[in-house]
């Protein structure tokens, strides 16, 4: 029995990007903000619109199969292709975020409050994951120091902590005789990392809302740090004095530290950080040579400041 | 059990080769023509890996099964032994390859400073041997020493099940059940002449009153 197998597109051929943001802008007058619980799983993914920004880099983005059929989601299964296959019982509507702590104005925001009362723009940033491979992922969401600021954090502010959904009944990772992390899933930034113009909440990529797998219906991006620290599905968001604990950082103190900058000098225990694999690149086995990983993921000249004067080998 | 008769004995072994091997070739096959999703190698790798370990454990299967349930599979047992040596052999070259791209001081790197590489390497280079005198002639030219050269294989799978172990983030049940059959295969050893002792002083009792 033969079997008919379309021939592999050359990266030349993909969709230039002028075209992809039109396509965008398209999607933008068709209009968001459907009610996505009541429909089928397979329309759960809605468009949604967001205006371009000036943070993108100018490298293939990687396609949108790869980028929600290869996710290290936890809650859902260890296994990267765990989360697409296990999460569609997930409901991320409706869905409430606590913001509190050390804040003039603790709110519980509505997604749909979120939505609608934050500019959503489209940045395509590298994602850089801790075991050495990346993409490249246009998402769609806000900065954070927006968010914060609607809350007014205290002058006694000085770290945030993000908390992770708990629903074994919805996500198969929590159940069961053998877990590989605590949960909730915790994660932290300091404050001036999280009010950084790169730090965004995101709600969205490729154009749509984000699918379960990718950590609908909120999540936080990033980008000049290993992707683990991009926590997904976020309930909680406080403003702390102390640093917050980090789940990776509680998991295995020695490999995952709380700042977890991507650092091509600073080799994780179990591998080295030097190089990277970019998903999807050359497609099969023969495919994609590993690439140079760059100090914060490419994002130094921005970023670099933060830690001016810190020994990055020690807070790694 | 039924024995199979004697002249499909050899044909038998030869199929168990063909199984053996399909996994690997037909995983391979997926890689190449991009069937293999998102990271390919990755896959590939850790697939290569994991069969190698199910070989080992098959082949220290084989003394347990003929002890406790008095099937005898033991014709089976330089096949089982060779496949995993095939499997490591293949999951390093892709290591090797695919994975570091032939870039030594990456591979010296990870030689040097990573504990499961080392287990990994010291798995290898201590199969090499084994496979080596996984013949007839070895067999007969080595004698008795043989059979001390061949306890190898328990440093191996130990070394093979930490190796496993260390590389994972986390462990969850399918890690564990891979160890936990390695701990017990290699336990099974410990108690074993004792057991067996026991089993020819009943079988003597029994004989005697007879």
């Amino acid at each position: 029995m033969s079997s008919y197998r379309p021939p592999r597109i050359a990266a030349s051929e993909i969709t230039p990007p002028a075209l992809y943001m039109s396509r965008r802008a398209l999607m933008a007058t068709a209009g968001a903000g459907l009610a996505l619980a009541a429909l089928p799983k397979s329309l759960r993914a809605a468009p949604l619109a967001a205006k371009p920004s000036d943070y993108k880099v100018d490298e293939t983005v990687t396609s949108k199969e790869d980028a929600t059929s290869y996710n290290n989601f936890y809650e859902f299964g260890t296994d990267k292709t765990d989360p697409i296959r296990y999460s569609d019982d997930f409901k991320p509507q409706p869905w409430r975020v606590e913001v509190g702590g050390l804040v003039a104005k603790p709110t519980v925001f509505g997604i749909d409050d979120i939505m609608k009362d934050f500019p959503m723009e489209e940045r395509v940033y590298r994602m850089r994951c801790v075991e050495a491979w990346s993409m490249v992922i246009p998402w769609i969401g806000f900065p954070l120091s927006a968010l914060l600021d609607r809350v007014e954090p205290l002058g006694s502010a000085k770290y945030v902590a993000f908390e992770t959904v708990v629903r074994p009944d919805e996500m198969p990772g929590q159940r069961g005789l053998f877990q590989p992390l605590r949960w909730p899933y915790v994660e932290g930034l300091r404050l001036d990392e999280a009010r950084h113009p790169l730090a965004i909440l995101a709600t969205g990529l490729y154009g749509e809302t984000l699918p379960n797998q990718n950590g609908a219906p909120l999540r936080l991006v990033v980008p000049w740090k290993y992707g683990f620290k991009g926590i997904k599905s976020i309930v909680r968001i406080t403003l702390t004095e102390k640093e917050p604990p980090s789940t990776w950082n509680l998991s295995a103190p020695h490999e995952y530290g709380f700042y977890a900058n991507v650092n091509p000098a600073v080799d994780h225990p179990r591998w080295s950080q030097a190089t990277e694999r970019r998903i999807g690149e050359g497609g099969g086995l023969f495919g994609g040579a590993r690439r140079e990983t760059l100090p914060f993921n490419g994002y130094a000249d921005e970023v670099a400041g933060l830690y001016a004067g810190m020994d990055l080998a020690k807070y790694y | 059990m039924p024995a199979l008769p004697a002249r499909y004995r050899p044909l038998s072994v030869w199929a168990l080769y063909a199984i053996g091997l399909t996994p690997g070739l037909w995983t391979f096959y997926l890689g190449v023509t991009a069937d293999l999703g998102a990271d390919p190698v990755r896959t590939f790798e850790h697939f290569l890996g994991l069969w190698a370990l199910r070989f080992l454990c098959l082949t220290l299967l084989v003394t347990p099964v003929r002890d406790l349930f008095g099937i005898n599979l033991i014709s089976y047992r330089r096949a089982l032994g060779l496949l995993a040596f095939w499997y490591v052999l293949a999951h390093f070259t892709v290591y090797l390859t695919l994975d570091r791209g032939m870039i030594l001081t990456s591979i010296a790197g990870d030689l040097a400073k990573r504990p499961y590489i080392m287990l990994g390497m010291a798995g290898l280079v201590m199969l090499i041997p084994l496979a080596l005198t996984s013949n007839r002639w070895s067999i007969r030219r080595l004698g008795p020493r043989w059979t001390t050269l061949h306890r190898l294989v328990y440093v191996i799978a130990a070394a093979g099940a930490l190796h496993y172990a260390l590389s994972l983030k986390s462990i969850t049940a399918e890690p564990a059940f891979y160890i936990a059959a390695v701990g017990i295969l290699l336990g099974y050893r410990l108690v074993r002449p004792t057991l067996m002792s026991r089993k020819r002083q009943r079988k003597a009792q029994f004989s005697a009153r007879a």
